[in-house]
């Protein structure tokens, strides 16, 4: 695989709590458009990875480019948010006090996130266009005006992907998104997810199973800090490290 | 529809009208009933009251300022006193430098410097023979303060009870240097004794009336430009900020330039309130800038209802009413007294008297309109 091309790419990088290293000399290399699934059981590192690419972990050595040349390491999380990198976390992470229509308004792309900015302009209709399409997207049309924290769980799951679109990333990362879903709900994310793999590249955490086969392409296994697989579901079950580390263990533990 | 209504939180509805009608009351009633009636009649405000309700509106200035940053933003400073101080000392200077040859001694000097046996007006005073630097001192200099101390705080992501902690480590500090004699601002017994501004005498009930009908426009004019940033998306971000300061930033802002405006705008309102609070109350002492005040006004906000500009000044009004009050009566219980409310509004009603008034109304509305479902307990006492 060469890294020509691809959105985000990471090299040899180590991330070391006082000590225990949560990731380990990690590789890994996302392509434009593409939709990643990373699975591992707990404590693989796969939501440190999430945390490094967008700024919130600094790694102790490696690489971390960003489309062609941009590197990411030293940035600042709203500085790397604004370079087109969007964040959706494992527990909801909505405004609750603000309505739906609030919190999509704060995370759409705007050319100046500034005080003064922030302090003069009102939305523009083209905006407004745009806050209702993603409404419509993430089935919130009926309550633009409720207060964020009043939403059901899966409601509020939504609302966050909601915002993270309307940032318009050029990469997406996704935090275990249907953890507490119904199956209803599981189902309609991952079409949702597919759906958005069409404009964005996304990388998806999940433990779902059965969820990661709905929508997965490529799969990249993580253990202790490094990929030990990579490839497509079928070639990712059938391997025997895999099985051994993650499905076996899984298999275990529901027997 | 009306149960989807229902489980919207109240928003600002109504806040307006309470102001467009107690500004009528303040700006208007209050003044003409002092001017008009006679002295003898029941309608009568006296100059005392007036110049009582004017200090709790500079107070009201002030807590407007903290709510924006404790109410909206989340973060709890305790060092609010520091910038009402830096006000109220800017203007306090100007006033001793016009008391002149009228004052005790006789000399030029501010009487507390031939007391210490200051021969020289020091370099730092001299600058407050204007008035007008006086004025915008007042204004800028806990505004330039707060700019250099927030930078600091905030850009190393110092937040929660950390915050709260050092500015209360700052407003003790600066209780401590303006207590002492060397630092020439009037020691333990800070500056008193003014006897006219901008060539008016504060003696006079005609000065003070003004200086109330300043302070109740500047009011309106804190109020409004809170207001306006609430309302405006910077606003939403400063309660983005108290939701989920992490998500802010992935949303693209920066929460600690956010966070540094909030709280130089709240420290130039302090400022603007000890700037009024000086020529109606006649003396500042470091005893009024300290840790204790800096507390009592993070009551008031608690007590009125945070998150609601009108609830900062119903709180800082009542609080300082109720207080003016009962030390007439009952001297030594004003400490229980404050202690006893605050524990009531974290325990009983955590929005404060503004939203306790918004639970019995739309309570009763619902009730009225036969919404309510009858509660447990109610239905349990039903033979």
């Amino acid at each position: 695989m060469s890294n020509k091309g691809s959105i985000i790419y990471l090299e040899e990088v180590t991330v070391d709590y006082d000590g225990f290293k949560a990731l380990n000399n990690l590789n890994l290399i996302v392509e434009y458009n593409e939709l990643r699934v990373v699975i591992g059981p707990n404590g693989a590192g796969k939501t440190t990875l999430l945390d490094v690419i967008c700024g919130k972990t600094t790694p102790a050595s490696g690489r971390v480019i960003f489309g062609k040349d941009i590197n990411l390491i030293g940035k600042r999380e709203d500085q790397i948010s604004a370079l087109g990198i969007g964040r959706k976390f494992q527990a909801p992470s909505i405004y609750a006090n603000l309505t739906v229509w609030e919190n999509l308004d704060l995370s759409l792309k705007r050319e100046s996130k500034g005080i003064f900015a922030t302090l003069m302009s009102k939305p523009t209709a083209t905006e407004y266009r745009t806050i209702d399409e993603a409404l419509e997207t993430i089935g919130l049309k009926d309550h633009p005006h409720r207060l964020a924290g009043s939403l059901s769980h899966g409601q509020k799951q939504w609302l966050e992907i909601g915002m993270v679109i309307l940032q318009d990333p050029l990469l997406l990362l996704v935090d275990e998104p249907v953890a507490g879903m119904t199956d209803k709900e599981t189902e309609q994310t991952g079409l949702l997810l597919q759906a958005l793999a069409e404009k964005h590249a996304v990388i998806v955490i999940e433990h779902d199973m059965e969820f990661v086969r709905q929508i997965a392409r490529t799969v990249t296994v993580l253990h202790e800090g490094a990929v030990i697989c990579e490839g497509p579901v079928e070639k990712v079950q059938a391997d025997d490290r895999v099985r051994e580390i993650y499905l076996g263990r899984q298999k275990v533990a529901y027997t | 529809m009306i149960a989807e209504a229902a489980d919207e939180k109240p928003r600002d509805g109504g806040e307006g009208l309470t102001f467009w009608f107690l500004g009528l009351v303040l700006l208007i009633i209050l003044p003409a009933l002092n001017v008009l009636p006679s002295d003898d009649s029941w309608l009568h405000v006296s100059d005392f009251t007036l110049n009582r309700f004017g200090k709790f509106l500079a107070f009201a200035i002030l807590a407007l300022g903290l709510d924006l940053i404790w109410g909206y933003t989340g973060i709890l400073s305790l060092g609010h006193g520091v910038f009402f101080g830096i006000g109220a000392y800017c203007i306090g200077m100007h006033l001793m430098l016009t008391i002149g040859t009228e004052s005790v001694y006789g000399n030029d000097l501010p009487d507390f410097m031939v007391w210490n046996q200051v021969k020289e007006l020091p370099l730092f005073w001299k600058p407050f023979y204007s008035f007008w630097v006086a004025v915008l001192g007042a204004i800028l200099v806990p505004v330039f303060c707060a700019l250099i101390f927030g930078f600091l705080a905030f850009r190393s992501r110092i937040k929660g009870v950390y915050f709260a902690i050092i500015t209360q480590a700052v407003a003790l500090s600066a209780w401590l240097v303006f207590n002492r004699n060397e630092t020439n601002l009037g020691g333990t017994n800070g500056l008193t004794d003014f006897k006219q501004i901008l060539g008016f005498r504060l003696s006079e009930s005609g000065t003070q009336r003004a200086l109330y009908v300043i302070t109740v426009l500047a009011l309106g004019g804190a109020y409004f430009l809170c207001r306006w940033i609430i309302q405006s998306r910077a606003g939403k971000v400063l309660v983005a900020i108290r939701d989920s300061e992490q998500r802010v930033f992935f949303s693209g802002y920066s929460p600690a330039t956010y966070k540094l405006f909030v709280f130089v705008v709240s420290a130039g309102l302090a400022g603007l309130a000890g700037m009024l609070y000086v020529p109606q109350v006649g003396i500042i002492t470091p005893g009024q800038i300290g840790v204790l005040p800096s507390l009592e006004m993070v009551i008031w906000v608690a007590v009125g209802g945070r998150g609601t500009l009108i609830g900062a000044i119903i709180g800082a009004v009542g609080v300082n009413f109720g207080r003016s009050i009962l030390t007439n009566y009952f001297p030594e219980l004003w400490p229980f007294f404050l202690g006893g409310l605050f524990i009531a509004v974290v325990l009983i009603f955590p929005d404060g008297l503004v939203g306790l008034m918004r639970r019995l109304t739309i309570g009763s509305v619902r009730k009225t309109l036969g919404l309510e479902k009858p509660s447990a307990a109610s239905e349990g006492a039903q033979p």
